[in-house]
């Protein structure tokens, strides 16, 4: 029978049972390969559930630093046996099944073109653990412990980290070693080692880290210097606000009163945290609130309020499946247009889109210097993938020599100097106004707020000829937005195919490997990667020079497509929609499969 | 339309300790219906500040939506002010509130911004004790949407399309007494002795200070027989007490009958002077408030005046242990950890 071979290059999926434990040693699994030295990209596939369903961990291993996910399993860890029929049929021919053999496995589990392991897991760890508690925890480590002799995990790369993990608990260092060397020792005696398809430690990894989105953005947050959070639990973007509180607990602290340098309020719900956050910003603090699809379509009137009232916003959505409740823990790209046009009346607003955690912290961080720079919202659009799942992602830097852009602020000096304080007044030509905040001058710069029509001077009116002069000011300003944000990534020096590919946020591991693959094929296709909306002049040349150009994202409606022919003013026909939302993140196979589709319809009908 | 008054001042008006006078503290000509009770509001928070010798700028005004919301224009114009969107004050508030702790924070709602639309906003307000003067201008209908009942409407009253109210209505002073709120007052628009040292105390107060102020619209419910008619809250007022408020550096100059007066300290130093007209009633509990407030009603009668006060109430950013310095004020220094400290962590995730 044919077996997988090959080296630093495999998926490993583990199947688990939701509450189990099985975090923690799925964990250590995927982060010895890379003190190894080789990349790996790890997926956490899990229900919206506390406790007893199926779970996933996948583990993608990629010596070309293909980071993006891979469909088919190579190495299956089955130690959930509600999912077991699912977990043997995704097992690629060839790839190998582990599971525990504690109890004989039933013949319709057998399949004749794969390799089973099995590693009496269960029986090993209640043989040498008392506490069930510990029994049920120390079964993941004795699977690890076999894979390591299995796929040539180094020993001591293992043991130092369980060193490290437990370095405050150092009674349990002895029993996660020992549970190691169980599933070691097992199979030294059963089976042959190691497999054909196996890892060698390379220098692969640089100086990068791995850490998750949600965990940047809220160190971005930090950074950038957010004094005011204001949230409401929603997955996946809860860890967004606790990333922030974590470390401001660690890192904000006044060290002679032990009081806080920041605030962070749990609210009551979406609408009341993107108020809170509207009244913190518009009385001179920085702040941001973190939610998910849900919570943004709760935020609409608040959101219009800032947009027509020019109030600072930082909103960090991190999208899942919807509508409605949908996927609340699987990824899609699919709140593009709900957040760029969100609330009524005419209104859109500026997104960033970052495609790994070292743009989830930079661009949070830069979020606020754009909200206070144009007086609006920004949105930062990340996704359940990048936000919960572990990236190898460049390190985050800051330079010291940065200073926090705070915008068009008149401080009582300022005021004693202008000759007359009007809030909507565009004094510079970029559509951008002056503000002031509450308490600065005892009889300057006073002005109303408020979401109704006014005039230039902050007074009410219901002249239509103030209201347009406003809201034209508003698209002056949204040109100004363009020059603000940052320019999309192009990968190639000028121009070298009539075909394009624009991709963005998380697709871009896999648009990027999907160019590779189809370059190898021969055909040569001029990429580019939006970072932000508005888009700047360099999209609207990409588009412009291409004859077709495939729109990769993560939704069904082709979102981003929509918002290129309407801000764009593009001929439709020449944007090509490449989508997956099944919830899953997009993969380089289904990329190319479109692109081939679409280009050579012939050459797929064959296969 | 806004009507900006004059600026123009007569040199011989009266100042008070800081030098303004009580023109400072208008705003711009009202643009309500002549009569509306939410104008005497108005003029009583003008004449509190004033007496108080605030300085304008030095508190923020806002509201929500509704004719009541829109009186922030008509007094305090040297202060910034925020009408924000409908039923979600509280919320605006607390997030200025974070910001800049030192200012005062006046909010303005009406019954229907309050007890319906906004109604969850204004319970957490409560909840978390934000530091802030609250002002419910109560008149029993949806006075912008031209009259529809609220929902502190009187059961079987008649709107003015002739709807009849079947369902009870919310006593937002009750509700409030019941979450905990740490001071708690109502009033009458047309009872300005009362409600102008009653608002000066809630400003005095570190913590959610309420007001359920009744007043009257004179276009959709001023029936003789609806509680917030100006006839029926006349012949039904019963107050807890006359009140005064003594600014920390005044003398207490009234002198009331041994036994029935009650000096309550303020956080700031000044204090309410009570001269108690409720029996079994003492402000500084709060079930004696409760339990007048349900024999008030039963017998008819509106209680207002100060019901409840916590002295010991520690506000929002006690609660939350922040610094004193104002968090908009915090610079890169205080915020910004550096890039030493960014290393550090990127070592973490290796
Ligand atoms: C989201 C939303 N829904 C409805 C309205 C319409 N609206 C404006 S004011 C108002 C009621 C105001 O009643 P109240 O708060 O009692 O104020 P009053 O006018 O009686 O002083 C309503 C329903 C709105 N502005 N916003
Ligand atoms: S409608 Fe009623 S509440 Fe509104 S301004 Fe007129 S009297 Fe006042
Ligand atoms: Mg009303």
């Amino acid at each position: 029978m044919q077996q997988l071979s090959g080296v630093n290059d495999m998926v490993v999926r583990f199947a688990n049972v939701n509450g189990t434990g099985s975090a923690s040693a799925n964990n250590l699994f995927a982060k010895s390969i890379v003190r190894m030295g080789i990349p790996v990209s790890p997926k956490n596939i899990f229900p919206s559930n506390i406790q007893g369903l199926p779970t996933w961990y996948e583990v993608r291993v990629s010596e070309k630093d293909y980071l993006g996910r891979r469909d088919g399993v190579d190495i299956m860890v089955c130690v959930n046996p509600q999912s077991m029929m699912k977990d043997v049929q995704s097992v690629r021919p060839g790839g190998y099944f582990i599971y525990d053999n504690t109890k004989r496995l039933h013949e319709e589990f057998i399949r004749d073109d794969i390799h089973y392991i099995g590693i009496p897991m269960m029986e090993l760890s209640m043989k040498n653990y008392r506490d069930p508690r510990q029994r049920q925890l120390f079964k993941n480590i004795i699977y690890v412990g076999a894979l390591s002799l299995l796929l040539d995990i180094e020993f001591n790369v293992l043991e130092d980290m369980i060193k490290d993990q437990f370095k405050k608990k150092e009674k349990l260092i002895p029993p996660n070693i020992q549970a190691l060397e169980l599933g070691r020792t097992y199979v030294r005696e059963n089976y042959e080692f190691p497999l054909q398809l196996r890892l060698e430690r390379r220098d692969l990894v640089g100086d990068r880290i791995v850490i998750d989105g949600n965990t940047a953005c809220g160190l971005g947050a930090i950074y950038g210097g957010a004094t005011v959070v204001a949230w409401y639990p929603i997955t996946p973007s809860t860890s967004v606000a606790q990333a922030f509180e974590r470390y401001a607990n660690r890192l904000r602290i006044d060290p002679e009163t032990g009081q806080k340098k920041f605030a962070v309020i749990q609210a009551e719900d979406e609408l009341a945290a993107m108020g809170m956050v509207i009244g913190a910003t518009w009385n001179g603090s920085r702040a941001f609130t973190a939610t998910s699809g849900p919570g943004v379509s709760l935020m609409n009137e608040f959101i219009g309020l800032a947009y027509f009232a020019e109030i600072p916003v930082v909103l960090i959505n991190v999208q899942r499946g919807g509508p409605s409740t949908g996927m609340p823990t699987r990824t899609q790209q699919s709140d593009l247009v709900s957040t760029a046009y969100a609330s009524h009346g005419d209104t859109k607003h500026v997104l960033l889109l970052p495609a790994n955690p070292k743009e989830c912290f930079e661009m949070t961080a830069q979020a606020f210097d754009l909200a206070d720079r144009l007086q609006t919202p920004i949105m930062l659009m990340t996704d359940l993938d990048l936000g919960m799942n572990d990236h190898l992602s460049p390190p985050l830097k800051w330079d010291d020599e940065r200073k926090y852009d705070r915008g068009k602020v008149l401080n009582a000096e300022d005021l004693e100097r202008v000759k007359e304080f009007g809030r909507y007044l565009d004094v510079d030509g970029d559509g951008i106004p002056y503000r002031t905040l509450p308490g600065t001058h005892p009889s300057k710069g006073a002005f109303f707020t408020r979401g109704t029509s006014r005039d230039e001077y902050a007074r009410y009116t219901e002249d239509g000829a103030a209201y347009v002069r406003n809201v034209d000011r508003l698209v002056k300003k949204w040109n100004t937005a363009k020059t603000y944000v940052p320019a999309a990534e192009l990968y190639q020096d000028g121009k070298e195919s009539d075909t394009g590919m624009i991709f963005f946020g998380t697709t871009t591991y896999a648009a990027l490997e999907a160019m590779d693959i189809l370059e190898a094929d021969g055909l040569v296709i001029d990429s580019m990667r939006l970072k932000a909306f508005p888009f700047g002049a360099e999209v609207e040349q990409f588009v412009e020079e291409h004859d077709q150009i495939f729109i990769i994202e993560q939704n069904r409606d082709a979102q981003m497509r929509t918002l290129l022919i309407n801000e764009l003013d593009v001929n439709p026909g020449k944007l090509i929609s490449v989508l997956n939302y099944d919830g899953m993140p997009i993969t380089a196979d289904n990329i190319k499969g479109q692109i081939i589709n679409e280009l050579m319809p012939a050459t797929v009908n064959h296969k | 339309m806004t009507y900006i008054r004059p600026s123009f001042r007569h040199p011989g008006l009266p100042k008070n300790d800081i030098g303004f006078t009580r023109a400072d503290y208008e705003g711009a000509i009202s643009t309500l219906c002549a009569g509306c009770g939410h104008d005497s509001i108005s003029g009583a928070i003008v004449q509190a500040c004033y007496e108080m010798s605030l300085e304008p700028h030095r508190l923020a005004k806002l509201s929500g939506i509704g004719c009541s919301s829109k009186t922030p224009t008509y007094f305090l114009s040297h202060s910034h002010g925020f009408n924000s969107v409908h039923g979600r004050m509280p919320s605006i508030a607390t997030g200025a509130y974070m910001a800049n702790r030192d200012l005062v924070y006046l909010g303005v709602s009406g019954d229907g911004d309050t007890a319906s639309i906004g109604m969850g906003q204004f319970v957490h307000a409560i909840r978390r004790n934000l530091n802030m003067v609250y002002i419910v201008m109560n008149n029993g209908c949806y006075g912008l949407t031209k009259g529809q009942h609220s929902a502190t409407a009187d059961a079987g009253s008649k709107s003015k399309d002739g709807a009849i109210n079947p369902f009870q209505s919310i006593d937002l002073v009750g509700m409030a007494l019941e979450l905990g709120a740490t001071f708690v007052g109502r009033s009458f628009s047309g009872d300005k002795t009362q409600l102008v040292p009653l608002i000066q105390a809630a400003m005095s107060h570190p913590g959610f200070a309420f007001l359920d102020v009744l007043s009257p619209c004179v276009t959709f419910n001023n029936k003789p027989e609806s509680t917030k008619s100006y006839d029926y809250v006349r012949a039904h007022l019963e107050a807890t007490a006359t009140i005064d408020f003594v600014p920390e550096k005044k003398e207490i100059t009234v002198d009331y009958a041994e036994g029935s007066s009650k000096n309550v300290k303020l956080h700031d130093g000044s204090r309410i002077q009570l001269h108690k007209l409720a029996p079994n009633w003492d402000p500084t509990d709060r079930g004696s408030a409760v339990n007048r407030l349900y024999e008030a009603k039963s017998k008819g009668e509106i209680l207002t005046g100060l019901l409840y006060i916590d002295q010991e109430s520690r506000d929002l950013h006690e609660l939350e242990n922040t610094v004193h310095r104002p968090l908009n004020s915090l610079q890169e220094t205080d915020l910004n950890p550096g890039a030493a400290a960014l290393e550090n962590i990127n070592e973490s995730f290796r």
